[in-house]
């Protein structure tokens, strides 16, 4: 940190210019002005807010998809597959139970068993060769997605939030001040700050187990030279089977998520697939602190660009990634 | 070395790269060339309409986009995902810049001021889009020009001012000129051919002069190509740029085809059919992108009514065409082309089993 700020003392400038005012832009009362020409506070908070609970729910797909590369170097782009099929079963469950616990828990297990058995099936077999693996991954999606709309029909669904968690909260945001001189507090979805919270918990418990713990030690030496590890008579298939499960159940409960924030349907595959791809390729491939700065900045411009730009909002998410690939091409946190 | 060395779809040098050229030269000579020749050019005299246009002119369009990718897969080894989305850029901007049924968005300009307008922007787009993919390596190529599909798909969907939303542009006016409709099937079949023609000319052409001998080069080994002075970025670049050339022609094409163009057209599933065409043809000879979308069109026009005939739901299309791509990824990965010349070529290496084979 304080390295950084003696060599670029320029940017460090910048950054802490650019925080103070966004933090400016959430705490204070706006000014008569600048509504004015931004249009009202409570829009941009929620736009805000919007952002960084999508960025949560963006980082639970994406880190999956960013941890399966790192290791194996196989670019899954089933994994907006992964992720529908997850939402398609937590439904089924939480219909036929009524639990919203229970469908996050099946998603998770249903989904990781499909990643092992892919794992196991088709990648183990054409080990080594990313591109042969990459288009496998693009065959199994396309059939997968059919299997899906076959089964599950071209329907919306949307799984039913549970009680606790309806309604909104206070946030100590100040919205706007009444003409009496009483502060309006924004109001907030519950469970999104819940969902943005549990997201926060699993990122935080990846990032220890993996530089904590002895598996997180063997997945990490894997992600530097898997030959080497291999050499050393780690089982490597096992901890590969591993890591496809855990990244493959992450999608899965994500898409749980997502059928409660939003709702699933057919394409929706492919809009998870593209947002993981952006976050990864903004936040450095392999990178779980990457996957969670990309899912952020991924969020947010999505959300405030379809509220203050909404038919070029997916330029500036586009853009972005332009802007990273020209000045940083591995990723903005990659560590090679 | 290095991810590029592995990315390549023919791992294999001795398969990949030398018998290449010599085979594309010797294809002049191949009886079977100059048959195929003769039938394409009479084709008006043998099908009809529905046949003409719908199977044959619909197979030409769709090779000449999966040609694009072919060049940059076969002799680049970078598989771009965004070559459909520059040939929905072409018809796009044909259709804006030229006449439509939308003549709040259409700026009504002659065809050929508008056509050469938009085969330029598409080629700009198409080249940027490889200047971003190659600043980065091998497998990062795929996921970058999805991301670019993927991208544009959905800026055509959210984008009223330029592309007229999910409705898209309809009733595009097409050329006519010299008293001819050059729409009606016949006169649309040879411009079609012509096209392809000259597309897969240049193709072949380019695959034997210097520039492609030095990208086969960067593809096989792009340090060595380096240290040899070669400027390894500038002929990818440039490789995009053709490719997106030869992309953008087939998307002025499929835009006077059909008429109309939506988002639908430059989807995610459909730059998916590019790969899969190409790569069900086979990525290592010019020819393979046109026998995987004589495949594709046949599958597509007709599985409905075979899989009605044998009692199953016709609706299954994609499941069957993703099988197929599963299978020929998974046993050959250099499509039905590579099949074909490892059934020739049984005899000759009977005891020495030929590269392609230790993948499969």
């Amino acid at each position: 940190m304080t390295k950084f700020i003696e060599r670029h003392p320029l940017w460090s400038f910048t950054i802490l210019i650019a925080v103070a005012a966004a933090l400016w832009l959430l705490f204070a009362t706006w000014p008569p002005g600048l509504e004015e020409a931004f249009g009202r506070k409570k829009v941009f908070l929620s736009a805000v807010f919007n952002g960084i609970t999508l960025g949560g729910l963006y980082f639970l797909v994406a880190s999956g998809f960013t941890l399966i590369f790192g290791l194996m170097r196989n670019v899954n782009l089933a994994h907006g597959s992964l992720y529908l099929f997850g939402g398609y079963i937590g439904y089924a469950v939480s219909v036929a139970t009524g639990s919203w616990m229970l469908s996050f828990v099946a998603a998770f297990i249903v989904v990781a068993l499909v990643g092992v058995a892919m794992q196991i099936l088709v990648f183990r077999r054409i080990e080594g060769q990313d591109l042969r693996q990459t288009m496998v991954t693009i065959g199994l999606s396309i059939v997968f997605a059919d299997l899906m709309l076959w089964a599950f029909g071209g329907d919306f669904y949307q799984i039913q939030t549970p009680r606790a968690l309806v309604g909104p909260m206070e946030l100590p945001f100040v919205t706007a001040v009444k003409s009496s001189g009483e502060a309006v507090y924004l109001q907030y979805p519950m469970v999104r700050l819940v969902i943005f919270a549990a997201s926060v918990v699993i990122g935080v418990a990846m990032w220890l187990a993996l530089h904590r713990t002895r598996i997180g030690m063997i997945v990490r030496a894997g992600v530097d030279d898997r030959d080497i590890l291999a050499a050393m008579g780690v089982r490597i298939q096992l901890v590969f089977a591993l890591v496809f499960a855990l990244g493959a159940g992450l999608a899965g409960m994500a898409g749980v998520v997502g059928a409660t924030f939003q709702s699933i349907s057919p394409g929706e595959d492919i809009r998870f697939l593209l947002a993981s791809l952006v976050v990864v390729i903004i936040g450095g491939m392999g990178s779980i602190p990457g996957a969670a700065l990309g899912a952020l900045i991924v969020g947010l411009a999505e959300q405030l660009g379809s509220v203050y730009i909404p038919t070029y909002a997916i330029v500036v998410t586009f853009l972005i990634m332009v802007l990273v690939l020209a000045v940083r091409p591995q990723g903005l946190l990659a560590s090679r | 070395m290095s991810i590029t060395q592995d990315a390549r779809l023919q791992p294999d040098p001795l398969a990949a790269a030398p018998p290449m050229t010599g085979l594309a030269r010797a294809d002049f000579g191949n009886p079977a060339a100059w048959a195929v020749g003769f039938i394409l050019l009479v084709m008006p005299l043998i099908a009809n309409g529905f046949f003409l246009i719908e199977i044959f002119g619909t197979t030409l369009i769709l090779g000449i986009v999966a040609l694009s990718l072919m060049f940059l897969a076969g002799y680049g080894g970078m598989v771009s995902l965004m070559q459909l989305t520059i040939a929905g850029l072409a018809g796009y901007m044909t259709a804006v810049l030229g006449v439509s049924g939308n003549a709040n968005i259409s700026l009504g300009w002659p065809w050929w001021l508008a056509t050469p307008v938009a085969v330029a922007l598409a080629t700009l787009f198409g080249t940027v889009g490889g200047a971003l993919a190659v600043r980065t390596e091998g497998i990062y190529t795929i996921m970058i020009t999805l991301a670019i599909a993927s991208a544009f798909y959905y800026f055509t969907n959210q984008n009223w001012d330029i592309f007229n939303g999910h409705t898209g542009i309809n009733s595009i006016v097409t050329p006519h000129f010299w008293g001819v409709d050059w729409r009606a099937d016949v006169p649309f079949y040879y411009v079609i051919l012509v096209v392809a023609a000259l597309c897969f000319g240049a193709v072949g052409y380019l695959s034997r002069a210097p520039f492609g001998l030095a990208l086969q080069g960067v593809r096989d080994n792009p340090r060595r190509m380096a240290a040899l002075g070669f400027n390894v970025n500038a002929h990818r670049v440039a490789a995009y740029a053709f490719a997106s050339f030869v992309a953008a022609l087939g998307g002025v094409l499929q835009v006077w085809n059909y008429r109309q163009i939506s988002p639908g057209s430059v989807g995610v599933e459909r730059a998916i059919d590019i790969l899969i065409i190409a790569v069900v043809g086979g990525v290592t000879r010019p020819i393979g992108p046109f026998i995987g979308a004589l495949i594709f069109v046949l599958l597509r026009t007709f599985t409905l009514d075979f899989l009605v005939a044998i009692g199953l739901d016709g609706n299954r299309f994609r499941l069957l065409i993703g099988l197929g791509f599963l299978v020929i990824v998974l046993f050959s990965p250099d499509g039905i082309v590579g099949l074909w010349e490892r059934w020739r070529r049984r005899g000759e290496q009977a005891p020495v089993p030929p590269g392609g084979d230790r993948h499969g």
